[in-house]
């Protein structure tokens, strides 16, 4: 299945861009790359297909691929991709794909050994186009914070290093990783991105909440984790006005948003209870 | 006046104008809110306690101490938000006026000092006709950038022009519109409320219980539910549908008729807002049989209440039993002409399960499941809603252009020298430097290519 594809070709880029940081061979780097986007496309294709067998299964009406947690694993995967491949056509920094496609690897191997993938009707209370947009720029949010996240644990794996080389440039594997400087910005602009796509996820499950149930904001546990994580990035990005909060400190703040991020996603469903069930 | 020997009020004030208070208060918010996330709100101690075989002391402690299950509606969390809001009002006063000020008066004659601060700048020297240059200069400024303006100071001519200088108010717009949510909650609380009503099919009701109040309310019309119904998915017993049809009328006067309501699309009449939340059967159901003897293949339609029983051709009878999924089960308790008892269940017929090869004396089609419902309606009136999506709206527009413009100024300055006329371009961006170089590099190229020719 193309799915698998997409898995293997995450695994086969991963692992080239792991080579890559010992070998500092710019061909396995391309190989990497080329995996990525093997990856990006075949999961791109397979959503698709998904989407298009779901108006062929017997009592189906079709409807977007992105209702279950399977689904949505994929395309929490795919957003990861997709903000990866934008910061790589931006900055050409390939090391940072050892940091970032290994996010959206775990969540394809998860998917796929562990998750139910049959595809259902849809309950009335998910017949809502709200659905689509609500979860497109949520989990788009997502796949920026992963990103920033992956650039900050290298930020800080480099960071000690540098200081300590005083200016000397690094040799070895943390002589592959970008200039902390760089990992910073990348860190900063990704939050960028991410913070106005969460704040339109936030906006549009208000506006849903608000037509399916009369109320735009009731506290619910998967609410108020959207909030905290939009709490963490509205104070990263304060942060950075100030001094002394850029480099460590806001490496820091990006990955806490982004574990507060998964456990919105998936810590709330497993161990909270609330309106956000992924239709089991 | 020295910054240790503040006079109290000027140092209250920095202290709600800080970042570092706005960001002390987001990690606040962030860190509590999680309280209540884990904390069943609307639940109790001795609940929560025995759910999760916490410590009930604990639980009654936070319940008395910090409020945690109604925390989002506590006085110290509301407090907290109040905070959040002080400090975003103050923020803006204090550097609103500032940012305006550089909007409204830019820096039309910098000094030297502020033009060798840019890092993109470039210098040039161009022979030619004075007034001609200037008109190049002009025109390129224009037709590459924007329109400029024009000083003449101490015999050196220099131009500005600037784009985005109103995306600097993004922050602000979108400070603002946190400040516009606020109200619009506010204004829900006070104005407005969360109920629910039950109406029995072909009924009819003008109130509505209020949670607030826990007591019924007018609500100053009528609302009468025609009908009620469930739709599955073919094949399935999967829901695909909830519909009420509802018909509202005020003074005796029919306003909407018959409008369908189905979840995610919701009736609205005067600011109230009634949603599809759940029904409930009333009275016991009928069920629509067809029997086939298959003997004489004399066919007859009957309709059986729950627990009742009919005859049957040939001296036989049928008895509805029981029922499940909403009838699309039915159990029957058949008496053969023999005599004897047999239970037989038949299914609706969107199951395509026939009776027919069961090889019984009667052949059961399921024709039908007539059931009384009761819709359950949520209702809203929250004369709110429309100031926070106003509030959401401007919220997406400030950070889309707090982050995603900048405020680009470029400036030239022509100095009459004895080689010729000297030329320096200069340019900043109060945002996304790195992007506004390469931009900059570009106009470099193209200002060198077109003075020089």
């Amino acid at each position: 299945m193309l799915f698998n594809i997409v898995t293997i070709a995450f695994f086969a880029s991963m692992v080239a861009f792991i080579i890559y940081l010992a070998t500092r061979s710019e061909v396995v780097a391309l190989i990497g790359n080329v995996g990525a986007w093997v990856g990006f496309v075949a999961s791109t294709a397979a959503m698709g297909l998904r989407w298009y067998e779901s108006y062929h299964i017997p009592g189906g009406y079709g409807r977007i691929p992105l209702t279950n947690l399977y689904e949505s694993i994929v395309f929490f995967a795919w957003s990861i991709i997709l903000i990866y491949l934008i910061v790589d056509i931006k900055y050409k920094q390939r090391a940072i794909g050892a940091f970032i496609v290994p996010f959206a690897f775990m969540g394809m191997i998860w998917a796929q050994l562990g998750l139910d993938k049959s595809i259902e009707p849809l309950v009335p209370a998910l017949q809502s186009n709200w659905l689509t947009y609500h979860v497109i720029t949520c989990f788009l949010g997502y796949g920026a914070f992963a990103v920033a996240c992956g650039v900050s644990i290298m930020y800080l794996i480099k960071i000690g290093p540098e200081e300590r080389s005083k200016g000397t440039p690094l040799t070895g594997l943390l002589g592959m990783f970008p200039p902390s400087r760089v990992l910073d910005d990348i860190n900063y602009k990704s939050i960028m991105i991410g913070f106005p796509l969460l704040t339109l996820g936030i906006i549009t499950g208000a506006a849903w909440a608000n037509y399916a149930w009369g109320t735009y904001w009731s506290w619910d546990p998967k609410e108020t984790w959207s909030l905290i994580v939009w709490f963490v990035y509205a104070a990263f990005l304060h942060a950075r006005f100030t001094r002394g909060w850029v480099g460590r400190r806001a490496a820091w703040l990006s990955i806490i948003g982004f574990a507060a991020t998964i456990f919105c996603y998936l810590g709330v469903n497993l161990l909270l209870s609330g309106l956000h069930s992924y239709g089991s | 006046m020295n910054d240790n020997q503040q006079n109290p009020i000027d140092a209250i004030w920095d202290f709600f104008c800080s970042l570092k208070l706005s960001i002390t208060t987001l990690i606040l918010l962030a860190t509590t809110s999680i309280i209540g996330t884990v904390i069943e709100q609307g639940s109790t101690p001795e609940a929560m306690a025995q759910k999760h075989g916490w410590n009930l002391g604990l639980m009654q402690f936070l319940d008395k101490s910090i409020d945690a299950f109604n925390m989002y509606h506590s006085w110290w969390f509301i407090g907290l938000l109040g905070l959040f809001a002080v400090n975003l009002i103050c923020c803006s006063i204090k550097r609103l006026p500032r940012v305006w000020y550089t909007v409204k008066n830019p820096v039309l004659v910098p000094e030297e000092k502020m033009l060798q601060a840019f890092s993109n700048s470039e210098e040039l020297t161009v022979k030619g006709d004075e007034s001609a240059i200037k008109e190049k200069v002009n025109a390129f400024l224009t037709s590459h950038f924007a329109a400029a303006t024009v000083t003449e100071k101490d015999g050196k001519t220099y131009y500005y022009a600037e784009k985005g200088a109103w995306s600097r108010f993004g922050v602000y717009v979108t400070h603002l519109s946190i400040l516009i949510i606020f109200i619009g909650a506010l204004m829900g609380s006070f104005w407005g409320y969360k109920g629910y009503v039950s109406i029995p099919e072909g009924s009819e009701t003008d109130r509505v219980y209020r949670r607030d109040k826990q007591a019924e309310a007018p609500l100053g019309f009528t609302v009468r539910c025609e009908s009620f119904s469930v739709s599955y998915y073919e094949g399935t017993r999967r829901p695909r549908e909830f519909k009420s049809v509802l018909t509202v009328s005020e003074n005796g006067q029919v306003v909407i008729k018959d409008r369908k309501v189905i979840v995610n699309e919701p009736l609205t009449y005067n600011g109230i807002v009634f949603y599809q939340s759940s029904y409930n059967p009333i009275g016991d159901p009928s069920f629509g049989l067809q029997v086939k003897e298959r003997a004489s293949g004399q066919v007859i339609d009957l309709r059986v209440p729950f627990g009742a029983t009919r005859p049957l051709p040939g001296g036989g009878s049928v008895r509805v039993e029981n029922y499940g999924d909403n009838g699309m089960i039915v159990r029957l308790g058949v008496t053969g002409t023999d005599g004897q008892r047999r239970i037989v269940d038949i299914y609706d017929p969107s199951t395509n399960i026939s009776d027919e090869r069961r090889g019984g004396e009667y052949i059961f089609t399921h024709t039908g499941f007539f059931q009384r419902y009761a819709t359950g309606l949520q209702v809203a009136k929250d004369p709110g809603v429309e100031v926070v999506w106003l509030g959401c709206f401007l919220m997406v527009i400030g950070t889309m252009v707090a982050f995603f413009m900048s405020h680009r100024r470029i400036w030239v300055v022509l100095t009459p020298g004895s080689k010729g006329m000297n030329l320096r371009i200069a340019g900043n961006a109060n945002r996304n430097q790195p992007g506004f170089e390469i931009g900059f590099d570009e106009l470099k190229k193209a200002f060198k290519n077109e003075m020089s020719s």
